[in-house]
């Protein structure tokens, strides 16, 4: 029992810190990386909740796929951090005012008697969720699963044959079309001599092409 | 709950197709050439097959998959007529794409898996598995649409229906889960059940009620294209390749009313009275301007298109009726247009050749002296279309003003029997300009010979149709005998 608190507390205190970091933060890939770390103590809690599916699944939804994808955006969009900061003590007191008034409502509606807040229990170890969940997935559910699946493959086939177009991009060469090339079609010998000269002089053959 | 691998025969033709789309896939890779022999064989043996597995492992009325498919005489009927089109429009489209260099294996891969999610529709036992097979639908739709890369107009097309389609289907979802709230299930026979209770209840969540219903409304009617949802439906058979619109203006229409038919027949039955209005608006509101606007076209795909928006008011009028004779008259009419449909666009393929596309009503001036074959098929799809005996159309039209008559919605026939006659004037025009006019374009008419026997074969098929109804009608009786 004492670890337990002991665990709760430490992630936490961590998820606290994650999160105020990613909001204070001055850079943003550092923003996203202090989210991920969030998440991660979130699922940690979860767990400790005996919600193993739900955190599994943060860890490789959010975690894996969403953040991974957020941060290849911020990465890859050039932020302007001196625009962003713009006119900050301007918009400060605005702010302040709507911050004021959400922690205001906050808890005002926190401390409504029927919201009485019980610390959640952890679900009985009898019932396994990730098993539940797979019940309920591929027994009662397998058919629409299966469509899903299907769609998924829909949307591969629907996207290659919109965007693969060939190899039209590469350059290459054709052997044959070199090899059937004509001096004629390439060369255009022309006259430069005056039409009226008797100086007949060298005359261009241009053979450097 | 168990499973029995009994659960898999009624499910067969869907597990049989996505083998096969995979196989074509695999094909295509290893066959390629210009013609894709390889790939066009596999796809025509793939639909023939299962077009035979729906027949033969078809055991009666079964729900299986917890509830999430639904096999009965509906599906059934709805399946053939599917594949059946789907390999017209392949039979069509091969030649014209292939000479135009447009004829990728993902043509075939992707209206097979189009294919897939319309059979999904056609037996979906729950919302759910009706909204993905949809999804699967639509997204082969908007790929396909998009096909001719070259082209802006196709590329243009294939942004908008993508747009106003996932619009179209968030709307539908959105109604979905309204209705899933109420009623706490998304299997359809539950549904109506909770439905039931909910409206004899007399609770406050009928309200909720009609606002799911006015959003699956409104996503239904995008899909199927009726005015006032039906912006989208002229610029897109307009600028998709037309093989592709031929996919979309026949063998989807047959989705859109297998749609239609699951939400309003099966799972909102009860609440028939909260979507008769609706319907009735428009189902009105499409026959008009679809009849009005299509004169002033000068596209042949365009006027199609409007057409095809004002025989959508007339399905939507048997749908409306809510009776088992208005639903099957609306079938009935759905699968005759299909037919018809598929010989009109499959007109404008044959008429066409490399850098001419014979998409303008000027066209097909005189186009019975360069060939009286061609120029009878016109005039039987054109008649039919317009409703004049004794061709399918005529009957298909009949039945649905019988529907709507019996159930006293007497000023409703008054009006579909006035816009068909306006509609009349575009479509006989068209036989004017064949017959009557001189010959502009005496450039001859090359096809292969096989498009142009499936061509005849499917304008006779149309009078013959005609002549003969009964049976099919049966079909489509037999079919909501049960209702």
């Amino acid at each position: 029992m004492l670890t337990e608190k002991i665990l709760f507390y430490v992630f936490a205190a961590i998820l606290i810190f994650a999160a105020s970091m990613v909001v204070t933060v001055r850079h943003s890939v550092r923003a996203a990386l202090f989210l991920v770390l969030a998440f991660f103590t979130a699922a940690g809690l979860w767990l400790m909740l005996h919600a193993e599916f739900l955190a599994i699944v943060l860890v490789l939804v959010y975690v894996g796929a969403v953040m991974v994808l957020f941060l290849f955006v911020v990465m890859s969009v050039d932020l302007d951090q001196g625009r962003l900061r713009e006119g900050f003590g301007r918009h400060m007191p605005v702010g302040l005012l709507v911050a004021g008034v959400v922690i205001a409502e906050m808890v005002s509606i926190l401390s409504i008697d029927q919201l009485a807040i019980v610390a959640p229990e952890s679900a009985t170890v009898a019932v396994n969720n990730v098993e539940a969940v797979g019940q309920l997935l591929y027994r009662q559910y397998i058919y629409p699963v299966e469509i899903a699946s299907v769609i998924l493959l829909v949307g591969i086939i629907a996207a290659i044959s919109m965007t693969l177009r060939g190899r039209r991009q590469s350059r290459y060469i054709a052997p044959a079309e070199q090899l059937a090339a004509n001096k004629r079609d390439r060369l255009r010998v022309v006259d430069l001599r005056e039409p009226a000269s008797t100086d007949s002089s060298a005359e261009s053959k241009g053979d450097d092409n | 709950m168990e499973f029995s691998t009994q659960e898999l025969i009624p499910v067969l033709p869907e597990i049989t197709l996505l083998v096969m789309a995979s196989v074509v896939l695999l094909v295509d890779l290893f066959a390629p050439g210009k013609e894709r022999v390889g790939t066009y064989t596999t796809s025509m043996l793939a639909l023939a097959l299962t077009a035979l597995v729906s027949v033969y492992s078809y055991q009666g009325e079964q729900l299986v998959f917890a509830g999430h498919h639904q096999s009965d005489g509906l599906s059934l009927v709805l399946k053939l007529a599917m594949v059946i089109a789907v390999a017209v429009v392949f039979l069509y489209g091969r030649g014209y794409l292939a000479v135009r260099g447009l004829l990728n294996g993902e043509f075939f891969t992707l209206s097979l898996f189009g294919l897939l999610g319309m059979m999904i529709i056609a037996s979906a036992g729950s919302l759910l598995s009706l909204y993905l097979g949809l999804e699967t639908l639509s997204l082969s739709l908007y790929a396909l649409v998009g096909f001719d890369r070259r082209s802006v107009a196709s590329s243009e097309a294939a942004i908008k229906y993508f747009i106003l389609g996932a619009l179209a289907s968030g709307v539908l979802l959105y109604g979905i889960s309204i209705l899933y709230g109420v009623t706490g299930t998304i299997q359809t026979a539950a549904m109506q059940m909770e439905i039931q209770a909910v409206l004899t209840s007399a609770g406050q969540y009928q309200m909720l009620l009609g606002l799911g219903v006015v959003f699956v409304v409104v996503g239904a009617a995008f899909k199927l294209g009726a005015a006032p949802f039906h912006m989208w439906l002229p610029d897109i058979y307009e600028g998709s390749p037309t093989a592709v619109t031929n996919y979309l203006g026949t063998a989807s229409k047959l989705a859109a009313i297998a749609l239609v038919l699951r939400l309003f027949a099966d799972v909102l039955q009860p609440l028939i009275h909260q979507w008769q209005p609706m319907l009735m608006l428009l189902a009105v509101a499409s026959l008009a301007v679809g009849n009005i606007i299509a004169i002033a076209q000068t596209n042949f795909k365009r006027m199609l298109a409007y057409s095809a928006i004002s025989h959508m008011g007339f399905v939507l009028l048997g749908v409306l009726v809510g009776t088992g004779a208005g639903y099957s008259a609306s079938l009935f009419y759905m699968i005759t247009y299909a037919i018809t449909g598929l010989a009109a666009f499959g007109l404008i393929m044959l008429l066409s050749r490399l850098g001419f596309e014979a998409e303008n009503l000027v066209d097909f001036k005189g186009l019975a002296q360069r060939s009286p074959l061609m120029g009878l098929v016109v005039l039987l799809v054109m008649f039919s279309m317009a409703g004049v005996p004794p061709t399918v159309g005529f009957f298909a039209k009949l039945a649905v003003i019988d529907a709507v008559i019996e159930q006293g919605f007497a000023w409703i026939a008054v009006v579909a029997v006035l816009f068909s006659v306006i509609g009349a004037f575009y479509y006989l025009r068209v036989v004017k300009l064949v017959f009557f006019d001189g010959v502009e374009d005496p450039s001859p008419l090359v096809s292969s010979w096989d498009e142009r026997f499936v061509l005849v074969l499917n304008g006779l098929f149309v009078l013959v149709l005609g002549l003969f109804p009964g049976k099919l009608l049966e079909i489509c009786n037999q079919v909501f005998t049960g209702l």
